[in-house]
């Protein structure tokens, strides 16, 4: 063995395409399942938060106005780049949550799967969802699915990348922004995939990671009132009913009402469950024959 | 709140004989003039911009920030100056000076509104009996190129539509051609054109190259009569910054300590948040003095920020980060 020195990360949040520090300067240890220390990650506070939505709500009009195609193109992209980063992140979620080595292969091969699910769906949604619909009257009227806005992502506790990537993905394939706490005990993969993005084509804002305390950070990202829509599938059990509450106050859409914090198995096909939790539909009447 | 009254008449001393008289002596001619205003302390930038950097990291929080706040909405001169603006938007602006934010109707009204000249008048009306004050530009804004008819025309348009503070440009090219005469006279004009109306000097900051072209500016515009003296016009990049805004609130400082008098300044353009507006209120209270903690004698010229103070305000009631979905949109 070498006696060579370990190099122990800190690592950065993620906001608007660049890595900054908390404004608050804190860090916080993260440990491998068996309480070994893995790195260092920043603690994010409420300005973070802050400043996360004020990035994504800027990203929001380019991302969304982008064509279906190249959006879908920019998640493909993505997923190519996961592949290529296939043992780090294999050596995360091993590391993270304490599962064998051949079970956390197939849980990373199973996100970058289901990023390229995800990315299929793009072109697709308007096509699935939206509707010409059959009027008694001489009018044309269809419907079209839109992205919601701004998607507050508090991501799942336990599944580290997997889990991540089946809230977050679909978020941003209908279009919206994010910004998402990730896990506080489990924050590795989530770090190392925002490192992903920050050198891919997804424009900078679209996604925005805030590691931290969700205790901490939710309650300031339910009533966040340029926030158009929350996941609280991370979110403390505890807190459910009040960040529902709090939700309310802005009318946000909230995904997971009535179950905060109580993870699926993320093995299951997902389903249109999350692509459709943030669409809004516009209908348009249009008189015929013109 | 109080009318300027009081600043116009100490202006006016001013001009008729009240100031010591090494500044009559100054602005006796052309030699006397270049001979002091080259004599003012050159200033030193690192030392400057650090001090400006240091005071903005002072914390404002809690009462004093909602003080703050506040006191940034009266100071506001909402401001619209577009090749496109038309009576309606002058209408919706003037609404909006009135009450800042409907919703909570204690937030009070802004400063002035700051429109360009053939638009004061429907400013003017829609502001009678407010106490708001209507600001037009004048002198050919922004680039002020034009011969003194013409300037004096524009401003008397102004004045004669009501407006009563009036933020006119100074001649660039002349001051930096070190023809100081020529600047003071034309501002010298333009006061006497303005009557009863305030006049905002805008020095153009961003075009003035050098901190000591500044500072000579600002106690050119104040020798000259300015009520006011203004950064920039906000068609220029850099516009107010806030090292500039430091030797232009020592300028008057000074000048108040030479003379008595109460001078204003003016930063216009690109101050947008909150945070930079708590900035510059900071450099006014600890460089000129708390007297100039008034939109008497410290206005913003801008016109986003207001929105971001409504939001930074309503941030503090409710408790929860507002949006821009929940202010008007101008």
């Amino acid at each position: 063995m070498s006696d060579r020195l370990a190099v122990a990360k800190t690592y950065k949040l993620y906001i608007g395409g660049k890595f900054p520090r908390s404004e608050s300067g804190r860090v916080y240890r993260v440990n491998d399942a068996k309480g070994g220390f893995l790195a260092n990650a920043p603690q994010g506070s409420r300005k973070d938060l802050r400043e996360a939505v004020t990035a994504a709500r800027k990203a929001f009009p380019g991302w969304s106005g982008a064509t279906a195609y190249n959006r879908g193109q920019v998640l493909y992209r993505i997923a190519e780049m996961l592949e290529g980063r296939r043992e780090q992140f294999v050596a995360e979620v091993t590391a993270a949550e304490g599962v064998p080595a051949k079970r956390a292969q197939a849980l990373v091969d199973q996100a970058i799967d289901r990023w390229v699910w995800y990315a299929g769906w793009t072109d697709k949604l308007a096509t699935v969802l939206g509707a010409a619909n059959p009027v008694a009257g001489p009018y044309f009227s269809f419907t079209v699915p839109e992205p919601t806005g701004v998607v507050g992502v508090l991501a799942p506790q336990d599944s580290s990348l997997l889990g991540l990537v089946s809230t977050v993905a679909p978020a941003i394939a209908a279009g919206n922004t994010t910004v998402v706490v990730a896990s506080r005990e489990r924050p590795l993969p989530a770090i190392s995939l925002s490192e992903v993005l920050g050198t891919s084509d997804l424009p900078g804002g679209v996604v925005n990671l805030v590691t931290g305390n969700a205790v901490e950070l939710a309650p300031w990202l339910a009533a966040h009132a340029d926030v158009n829509a929350v996941d609280l599938v991370g979110a403390p059990e505890i807190l459910g009913t009040e960040l529902e509450r709090a939700a309310a106050g802005t009318v946000k859409r909230v995904f997971g009402a009535g179950r905060a914090g109580q993870e699926p198995d993320w093995t299951r096909p997902p389903g249109m469950e999350r692509l459709r939790a943030f669409l809004e539909h516009k209908t348009v009447w249009h008189p015929q024959g013109v | 709140m109080p009318s300027g009254s009081t600043t116009t008449a100490q202006a006016t001393d001013a001009v008729s004989g009240g100031p010591p008289p090494e500044l009559t002596e100054a602005s006796r001619d052309e030699t006397s003039l270049r001979r002091f205003l080259h004599a003012l302390p050159g200033i030193d930038q690192v030392g400057l911009e650090q001090r400006a950097a240091t005071l903005a990291t002072r914390s404002v929080k809690k009462d004093a920030k909602r003080w703050a706040i506040d006191a940034a909405i009266s100071m506001v001169d909402l401001t619209t100056l577009e090749g496109a603006d038309t009576p309606g938007k002058v209408r919706a602006l003037t609404a909006k000076a009135r009450r800042p934010d409907p919703e909570y109707p204690d937030v009070p009204p802004v400063g002035a509104v700051c429109v360009y000249p053939d638009l004061a008048g429907v400013a003017v009306r829609d502001l009678a009996g407010t106490g708001i004050g209507v600001a037009s530009v004048a002198t050919a804004f922004p680039s002020g190129r034009s011969n003194r008819q013409v300037k004096l025309a524009d401003t008397a348009m102004a004045v004669e539509a009501g407006a009563t503070e009036i933020d006119m440009v100074i001649d660039r090219g002349a001051f930096l051609t070190g023809r100081y005469g020529l600047v003071l006279e034309e501002i010298q004009a333009v006061k006497a054109a303005c009557g009863d109306a305030h006049l905002k000097v805008i020095l153009e900051t961003g075009e003035l190259a050098t901190y000591d072209n500044v500072r000579r500016a600002s106690w050119l515009a104040l020798l000259a009569g300015a009520d006011f003296i203004k950064t920039s016009t906000g068609k220029v990049s850099p516009a107010a910054t806030l090292p500039v805004t430091h030797v232009m609130l020592q300028a008057v400082r000074d000048w108040h300590a030479l003379t008595g008098e109460h001078r204003g300044v003016k930063p216009a353009g690109g101050i947008r948040g909150t945070k930079d507006a708590i900035r510059y209120l900071v450099a006014v209270r600890e460089v000129a003095g708390p007297a100039w903690l008034t939109p008497r004698l410290f206005r913003f010229g801008a016109s986003s920020l207001l929105n971001d103070l409504l939001m930074q305000r309503r941030r503090q009631l409710t408790g929860h980060y507002s949006g821009a979905d929940y202010v008007s949109v101008d």
